[in-house]
């Protein structure tokens, strides 16, 4: 070994160091989640060690079925699904045009966007569930969903708009020359293009739905409605705290956003490993 | 069916014969649909308990249904007394003195009298809210002081402390035996100023604390300063356990369930925690140690929860029947037995643990401040509240603290002239 | 003639611009429906005061307004927010970007860690607050350290630096600053990897054959091209650090004294605790402009950068 590979390899073995400890401090709470959801109520405060003693599978079992999980499993992924997608069509569309089209008003609608996401509205709760309310919105699976889209919506125009920028405009002109309309530009260029953005503003926007309780207790009234972290506030009583009980649902919940996340984070490496070449000769095939 | 089950339809309008309950008691939940079924069996009528948790949450549905004229036709209030009357006249809540006093009172003298004085306007009160019974209590709770017989006996310790001084020695002895003495939920601000209160309340006696509501007697009175001096005694002691300031007094609870401490203080639900947690723990219940035993302490306590009924409601008269039902003797019982609390009818009371039954020795001590004919302030209030906060930690003298209590509350009282 | 077919180029033009608003009608729609009608009741519901169930709302003007603006505590507690914001931009800000820098090469594990990084945000608030506090605790049984921190203080042969982390005016705040950001990293995380991996790779190929070292090509070919997603999650970072509350609720309750107060806690406390809408409201529409003002300086400030 000469010394640039000694050097080399302290260079890896520092950086590889520093990255495991920032490793040890993540996964230490998803590990600790997993280890209480396997003691019972008596062990969990008593036992200290990192590994129970014995195993206690059955809190899952009790989470799953006292806490009627498959339905409200079924809400969070109805809400979380319809929400994302409707996120990713709008703000998208919203994006591209504000990036890449000129109309009266441009500035001040792009403005107003980002000018909410700057004020905050913890309080502008029951406003709108007086107003949705009067839209008989209320206790309704669209309702919902409709104030969620909301929610997302400006900081998703705001990512996409970031990334539209960005793209190289010579692949917009060539499709244009080819005779793409506006919107098929938006769908076969400026789309796949944003990949890496889109997989942030779905995860984004999955994990804010998946993770939501006080506005779908304040607009949801029917229990057949409720979503995934309702299930969840019934462990957790005003006093008594089912610990393990709890974790175990926690780490049941945790799991599909998880599983997103994989998946999106595939899509945000895979955006431009060879560069722009790749995307004209595809074009070239389509048009 | 999959695009109506994805958009959903509005719910189904409520048939006649549906009473809609709309609570936060997490705990109760499975009583009370065990409840809600017998009362089907037996008359027929269904009833929907729907459980909105945690509690802020669920004042704010209460908030939000409120304005857009949507409550349900039992409910509960979980504010102070001003909020209680902006209820009432505003149309929401039913006046149901005529039910209590009906059939001479039978109704009105099943149940304990604190339980009702909490949901009671008297002549005159000061909220200008016509004289009444507005809520049905469902059960009774007080607030105490427990030891650990078993902490206890270990430090030499085998009775409970006749005085303030008393309590404090033995929070050295107890450190000197690596027990840390007491423990309670300061990071909620209630908890803070319910413990203040007992203080004040035994130090200067009720009159002088509503004339200092009523602005005739600062903040900086020698009696106040000692009640301020009571935090500053416990923070410089070593007795109150490490980070109680920002504890949610839930966590306080399992501390003391968990063994941490000798002494908490909380209230008559902790024995529910404690049975979940540690059903062997050897606990008593006292009486907070007075400062001056001249005069009774007095504890906080009444209506553990109240019910309301809606003034709109349809289904008004059935609503009151319902809750007449729930708080009838066997019903008490069972809702007693299954969730650990006190019962608020008079004659329900055989059937409570031993632990309660030291905790309902207590209810004769009780007041609150929703029977009192003056409340402060809420912003004087919050002051207060984080101003002791500062005592025990040490940030504040007695003396600072009173200055700046004092400061608030005579630029509120300008406020309001 | 000329000027008909400029006339009519223009009108054809202007009829291809308003098209193109329907790319955002949908947004637009909803945003309306769900958020400026609300806001527009949380502006005019400042000028009045009223207490959340009244029939009756008092109109008081901007009184609200003029309370807020010598109301210390208030202040105090956008100093606080801004003090967490402060070290999410740096702390949490540069690990982000390190990290992402790191996993943007070609390295072993990448995937792994990628994963990782990402597993604070999931976390749902109760898990974090739970096992934070755990972490922290300062409390003691028969002699021993109850919190893991603490703990591994005495064990370690440190036990002067045992602390009430938070209990202790002194590191309350920092300390839920240092979670809040451990929790947030992963944001920044993400948004940077997705930045950097649309950097054409090809001017770094540039850049390396023109013989710039790995430091220059960092500054002079990463950097530019970031700037635009450092932005975004510059804001970002503010936006979100300046509203976090639920993490404090969590950790320690209603507060230690007036010192981990922030605009949100006192938001909730004068609509819940003193029944003030009104003022509440107050308290929401200047917390907005503020944030708004902070944004517009910072757009300015990169708009000059990329001069």
């Amino acid at each position: 070994m000469n010394g640039y590979q000694i050097k080399n390899n302290f260079k890896a073995a520092g950086i590889h160091g520093f990255l495991l400890l920032v490793t040890a401090t993540c996964l230490f709470p998803l590990f600790w989640m997993v280890r209480s959801s396997l003691m019972t109520q008596a062990t969990i405060f008593t036992d200290q060690s990192f590994f129970p003693g014995q195993m206690h599978i059955g809190n899952y079992a009790a989470a799953w079925m006292d806490g009627n999980f498959g339905m409200y499993f079924l809400n969070s992924i109805i809400y979380t699904v319809c929400v994302v997608g409707g996120i990713v069509l709008i703000a998208s569309l919203a994006a591209f045009a504000f990036s890449r089209l000129e109309f009266p008003g441009k500035n001040f609608f792009f403005y107003m966007f980002v000018a909410a996401m700057m004020i905050p509205l913890p309080g502008g709760f029951v406003p709108l569930v007086v107003l949705m309310n009067k839209l008989r919105l209320v206790n309704t699976r669209i309702g919902y969903i409709l104030c969620m889209i909301n929610v997302g919506l400006s900081l998703s125009i705001l990512i996409l708009k970031t990334f539209f920028d960005k793209m190289p405009r010579d692949l917009e002109d060539a499709a244009r020359i080819d005779g793409c309309t506006k919107l098929g530009i938006w769908w076969h260029v400026a789309l796949p293009l944003a990949r890496p953005a889109i997989a942030v503003i779905v995860i984004f926007n999955a994990l804010n739905v998946w993770n939501e309780y006080i506005l779908a207790t304040l607009l949801l009234n029917d229990r057949s409605l409720m979503p995934l972290q309702r299930g969840l506030m019934v462990f957790q009583g005003a006093h008594s705290v089912d610990y393990p009980v709890l974790m175990a649902g926690l780490t049941i919940a945790a799991v599909p956003i998880i599983l997103v996340y994989l998946v999106m984070q595939k899509q945000i490496i895979k955006g431009f490993s060879s560069g722009a070449g790749e995307n004209i000769i595809f074009l070239g095939k389509r048009v | 069916m999959a695009v109506v089950g994805i958009t959903g339809c509005a719910r189904n309008p409520q048939t006649d014969n549906t009473l809609v309950v709309w609570h936060w008691m997490t705990d109760r939940e499975p009583a009370f649909e065990v409840l809600a079924a017998r009362y089907e069996r037996a008359t027929g009528i269904k009833v929907r308990f729907e459980l909105y948790a945690p509690s802020d949450v669920y004042s704010q549905k209460i908030v939000a249904a409120a304005q857009a004229r949507t409550l349900p036709d039992i409910y509960g209030i979980l504010d102070k007394k001003k909020i209680f009357a902006a209820f009432i006249d505003s149309g929401f809540v039913a006046d149901l003195t005529d039910y209590f006093k009906a059939d001479e009172g039978r109704w009105g003298k099943s149940l304990f009298p604190k339980a009702l004085a909490v949901n009671r306007f008297e002549k005159g009160n000061s909220f200008n809210v016509p004289p009444g019974i507005y809520g049905v209590p469902i059960d009774v709770t007080n607030i105490q002081m427990v030891y650990n017989k078993k902490l206890l006996a270990h430090a030499g310790i085998f009775e409970v402390p006749r005085d303030f001084d008393e309590f404090l020695e033995m929070g050295k002895i107890l450190n000197i035996h690596g027990i840390t003495g007491f423990v309670t939920g300061w990071g909620e601000r209630w908890m803070v100023e319910c413990f203040a209160s007992n203080y004040a309340f035994n130090i200067m006696g009720q009159d002088k604390v509503m004339a200092t509501y009523r602005g005739e007697i600062p903040y900086t009175d020698g009696d106040w300063i000692k009640v301020f001096n009571v935090f500053q005694r416990l923070g410089k002691s070593g007795i109150l356990f490490e980070g109680i300031v920002t504890k949610a007094n839930k966590y306080a609870e399992q501390d003391f369930a968990l063994e941490r401490a000798a002494f908490a203080f909380n209230g008559s639900w902790c024995v529910n925690v404690y049975h979940d947690m540690n059903p062997d723990l050897a606990y008593g219940v006292m009486l907070p140690p007075p400062v001056n035993r001249a005069r009774p302490m007095r504890i906080w306590g009444g209506a553990g929860s109240s019910f309301h009924v809606n003034a709109r409601s349809p289904r008004k008269d059935k609503a009151i029947a319902f809750l007449q039902w729930l708080t009838a003797r066997e019903q008490q019982v069972y809702l007693s037995e299954a969730t650990n609390n006190l019962p608020a009818n008079r004659n329900a009371g055989a059937s409570v643990t031993p632990a309660l039954t030291q905790f309902a020795e207590g209810m004769d001590h009780t007041t609150h401040p929703t029977v009192w004919p003056y409340n402060e302030d809420a912003l004087v209030t919050e002051v207060f509240d984080k101003a002791i906060q500062a005592i025990v930690i040490g940030e504040k003298t007695p003396d600072e603290a009173a200055r700046e209590i004092q400061a608030v509350k005579e630029r509120r009282m300008k406020k309001k002239r | 003639m000329e000027s008909l077919t400029l006339k009519k180029v223009a009108f054809s033009d202007f009829k291809d611009k308003c098209g193109n608003l329907f790319f955002i009608v949908p947004a637009v729609a909803i945003f309306a429906v769900f958020y400026i009608y609300p806001f527009y009741k949380i502006f005019n519901l400042s000028l009045h005061e009223w207490d959340g169930i009244s029939l009756i709302q008092t109109f008081v003007g901007f009184r609200n307004f003029r309370e807020l603006a010598v109301d210390k505590i208030w202040w105090s507690s956008m100093g606080h927010a801004a003090y967490i914001t402060f070290i999410a931009l740096t702390f949490q800000n540069a690990l982000a970007f390190a990290l992402a820098v790191a996993c943007d090469r070609e390295i072993r594990m990448k995937r792994f860690y990628q994963v990782v990084f990402f597993i604070p945000p999931i976390l749902s608030e109760i898990v974090v607050g739970l096992i934070w506090r755990w972490i922290l605790d300062a409390g003691t049984q028969g002699g021993q350290q109850l919190g893991l921190l603490n703990h591994f203080l005495v064990t370690a042969g440190l036990p002067h630096l045992v602390n009430d982390w938070l209990s202790d005016p002194n590191t309350a705040l920092t300390t839920i600053a240092i979670v809040h950001s451990w929790k947030g990293f992963g944001w920044g995380f993400v948004i940077f990897l997705a930045g950097l991996q649309t950097i054409d790779r090809e001017l770094y190929e540039a850049a390396r054959v023109d013989g710039a070292g790995p430091w220059s090509i960092f500054k002079n070919v990463t950097i530019p091209m970031m700037v635009p997603v450092i932005l975004v999650v510059v804001i970002l970072t503010i936006l979100g650090s300046m509203q976090v509350f639920i993490l404090i609720l969590s950790m320690v309750s209603q507060g230690l004294v007036y010192h981990t107060e922030v605009p949100v806690t006192r938001i909730l406390s004068a609509m819940l605790e003193s029944n003030r809408f009104g003022y509440a409201c107050a308290m929401g529409v200047t917390f907005g402009v503020v944030l708004i003002a902070v944004s517009f300086i910072m757009k300015t400030l990169s708009d000059r950068f990329k001069q």
